[in-house]
């Protein structure tokens, strides 16, 4: 295996609270050192990173790679290039697949495609994700299922839910619960609010995901087990959770980039790629999910990737299928709209993109300690840039972020200690590309080989 | 004249002199109705194609009546003879109309947004005829010529809007269009049928309806549709007749000069007593024809700011070949 030395970069470490400008030496799949001039063995690859952050590479928690089933919209594979595109080297990939998640064969292969990241299974709730009969969780976790979700199809029944919890509990893995109540929702395609009465789009009620999520949390309550709630979108959610953690109740959330990077107002424009499950919501409620993000109330942030053809959007708003891509954006939306705006510090958005979802799913990811699997991430966070269709390396680009500029670039990832995603435009910085006006002193650059 | 737009997909935006533009053409081909050969070689040579996705009488008569008058070439279909049941998407279909050399597309359809997606997508000019519970601009703007020709310049005025505000795209083209003319704008219904944030339309909000109809220059009364009744919106038509149904009784409410309109079609007996229908504050027959002249006026602007920007068009291409 390949040795490498990235030198002189800012090395933020969460777990381990460590935020220095030293080195990192990855050799044999793990970090073999840290420290200020770490000496390079002989046949090391040295990579100057200095201006850089290194930190774990990125664990997203929540993406749908549409394997089996849906292959030309995603594979495993061409998520998993994906994810090492946006810095990811550890995913969490939901069971809504044709067919579902649900037997440990099929668990099974979910994580032992051949991929250049680490993708970890999420097994259903209830066979075929009806709402109906138990999944054999004990069986799907021994077969590698790090937590069960019917995301996209929520438990309707309260009772299956309460059964879920305890017998989840029982096999020592969360439920990961998409909250929301669908007949609430009443085939509703946009938030209720100024903009759905503006276009004229079906509304969805705020409560109908905070009905479900305060479901859940008495529901954890009642079972002792572990409840996380995916995707929380509206600021009644975040008032729910902050209680229930405040009670000491054992629940955690996540959030998306979309829904503290846009607002309702983006599905006045009709771009179906706008058009997602949750909805994008108020700007009241962007503004709470980011207090809950600086605050601890939210613990992780997830991408909720959700690739669609071109013939699922390419149609009228309340025709196209719910969700967006977002593996590849995940981190310089968090960097743009989290970190540059002030909200919170780039060791807490690390914390939230890495350290604290690997906790949730208690996989070994997200740290650099010595020892530690390579998975490490390099960005530039200064680089300011435009999204293109093009840049995107999914098999689907159903994006409402093209066009958009954000600031922060992942120019380097590496994962179980190879590297499998290098950004060849960082190598061309001397063409005087946008980033280069922006740093008003020359660097050399930031990737070279040695020996 | 100030219209210079490719599409009319509604009013929302649309300024004052762009709404007069329209009002003021209108006027002149309404004359024009009133003669006895009813017809203007204007558009020769223009094709307009009206695709209606949803089912509609009126407004797609209306439609081919001002297409013919002004002499262009129309087709028609509804979504019962075209392609469309057989799976073909919205673009598809709309592309294989323009393959066929169509400089208008006219557009009814259930999901909002279609007009717009469809004038992201064609070269045509695109006219919303109505898209879902979103805008039908050609319809407020026949309410705001029949409304100006009884009562003058609307500044000041007030108009109630009454029924289901939540689903009508009449009820969000009128507010724009009223609110861009300087009328203020009342809307009226039972609290299941009132949209979220109504107010931010800049209009008052009432589920009482002597309060609505007390003082208002004009009382538009919007069609209770039989269905939502059954989507739980309503306990039944007869508490709606009860409750916001305008019959004479209500009609002394108002003030005495006040106009009584309605979109069409109505339900006489639920949202309006049928001697109200027929009274003489009604000028719902009105609207009708006004309609006719309205609509040959969006299409005569359209096209001729369509023609206005092939020339420019042409032009630059002149220049870059010389």
């Amino acid at each position: 295996m390949r040795k490498l030395l990235l030198k002189g970069g800012r090395v933020i470490d969460p777990a381990t609270r460590l935020d220095e400008r030293i080195d990192l030496l990855i050799a044999d799949g793990v970090i073999a050192d840290r420290g200020s001039d770490v000496k390079p063995p002989d046949d090391a690859e040295v990579i100057d990173v200095g201006g850089m952050v290194v930190a774990p590479g990125l664990v997203d928690m929540h993406v749908h790679f549409r394997d089996p089933g849906r292959e030309d919209e995603e594979t495993i594979l061409s998520g998993s290039i994906a994810a090492a595109h946006g810095g990811v080297t550890s995913v969490a990939a939901m069971p809504n697949t044709e067919p579902a998640i649900d037997t440990p064969s099929w668990v099974e292969y979910v994580g032992s495609v051949e991929s250049p990241i680490t993708v970890y299974p999420i097994a259903a709730i209830t066979v075929g994700r009806k709402g109906g009969t138990l999944t054999e969780m004990a069986e799907l976790a021994a077969a590698g299922a790090v937590a069960f979700s019917d995301d996209g199809s929520p438990v309707s029944s309260g009772t299956v839910m309460r059964r879920a919890l305890e017998y989840a509990s029982m096999v020592g893995k969360p439920i990961v619960s998409h909250c929301e109540d669908l007949d609430l929702v009443a085939g509703g395609v946009a938030n209720e609010g100024l903009a759905s009465t503006l276009a004229g789009l079906r509304p969805i009620p705020a409560a109908a995901e905070e009905a479900m999520v305060a479901r859940d949390i008495l529901l954890a309550r009642t079972t002792g087990a572990r409840l996380h709630i995916a995707h929380v979108s509206t600021r009644g959610s975040v008032d729910l959770i902050r209680r229930a953690k405040d009670d000491g109740i054992a629940v955690t959330c996540e959030a998306c980039p979309h829904h503290f990077s846009l607002t309702d107002d983006a599905v006045r424009s009709y771009d179906a790629n706008t058009r997602v499950n949750p909805p994008l919501r108020s700007a009241a409620d962007v503004a709470a999910i980011k207090v809950g993000l600086a605050d601890g109330t939210i613990d992780a942030i997830a991408s909720d990737h959700a690739p669609h053809s071109l013939e699922e959007k390419q149609v009228e708003f309340d025709a196209a299928a719910p969700g967006m891509i977002g593996v590849e954006t995940l981190l310089p939306l968090t960097l743009t709209n989290l970190v540059q705006s002030g909200t919170i510090t780039l060791e807490r958005a690390i914390e939230l993109t890495t350290t604290d979802p690997a906790n949730i799913l208690g996989i070994p990811a997200g740290s650099l300690e010595i020892g530690a699997q390579a998975d490490v991430v390099v960005f530039d966070p200064e680089w300011a840039w435009e999204v293109t269709r093009d840049w995107f390396r999914s098999k689907s680009k159903n994006s409402p972020f093209i066009g958009h500029t954000v600031k922060g670039r992942v120019i380097l990832t590496i994962a179980k200690g190879e590297v499998v995603f290098r950004d060849e435009e960082s190598t061309g910085f001397d063409d005087g590309n946008a980033h280069e006006e922006d740093e008003p002193e020359p660097r050399e650059l930031p990737v070279h080989a040695r020996g | 004249m100030d219209w210079t737009s490719k599409h009319l997909l509604g009013l929302e935006g649309v300024g004052r002199a762009e709404i007069l533009a329209i009002l003021d053409t209108a006027a002149k081909f309404r004359e024009i109705l009133d003669r006895p050969v009813k017809k203007v070689p204007t558009l020769r040579g223009i094709t307009v194609a009206n695709m209606f996705f949803e089912p509609s009488t009126r407004t797609r008569i209306s439609f081919e009546l001002a297409e013919k008058r002004l002499s262009a070439d129309t087709v028609s279909f509804s979504t019962a003879t075209s392609s469309v049941k057989k799976g073909e998407s919205l673009r598809d279909t709309a592309r294989n109309i323009e393959a066929m050399m169509v400089d208008m597309v006219v557009i009814r359809h259930a999901s909002p947004g279609a007009p717009h997606f469809l004038a992201d997508h064609l070269d045509a000019s695109v006219i919303n005829a109505g898209d879902g519970p979103h805008e039908h601009p050609t319809q407020a703007l026949l309410d705001l010529f029949t409304m100006r020709s009884r009562l003058g310049d609307l500044e000041g005025r007030s108009v109630s809007i009454i029924g289901d505000i939540l689903h009508s795209r009449v009820a969000r083209s009128n507010i724009w269009g009223l609110r861009t003319l300087g009328a203020s704008v009342t809307v009226c219904g039972p609290a299941t049928f009132m949209p979220a944030a109504i107010e931010g339309l800049g209009v008052e909000a009432t589920t009482d309806i002597h309060e609505a109809i007390a003082d208002a220059d004009v009382v538009n009364i919007l069609r209770i549709q039989q269905e939502r009744q059954e989507g739980g919106f309503l306990p039944s038509l007869r508490e709606y007749t009860n409750l916001f149904g305008i019959d004479s009784a209500r009609v002394a409410e108002m003030r005495p000069d006040a106009l009584i309109m309605h979109p069409g079609p109505m339900n006489r007996g639920v949202e309006i007593a049928p001697d109200v229908a027929d009274g003489e504050r009604s000028v719902i027959l009105d609207q009708v024809t006004n309609g006719v002249a309205v609509r040959m006026a969006v299409i005569y602007l359209l096209a001729r700011a369509r023609a206005a920007e092939k020339v420019e068009e042409s032009e630059i291409l002149a220049e870059v070949e010389l």
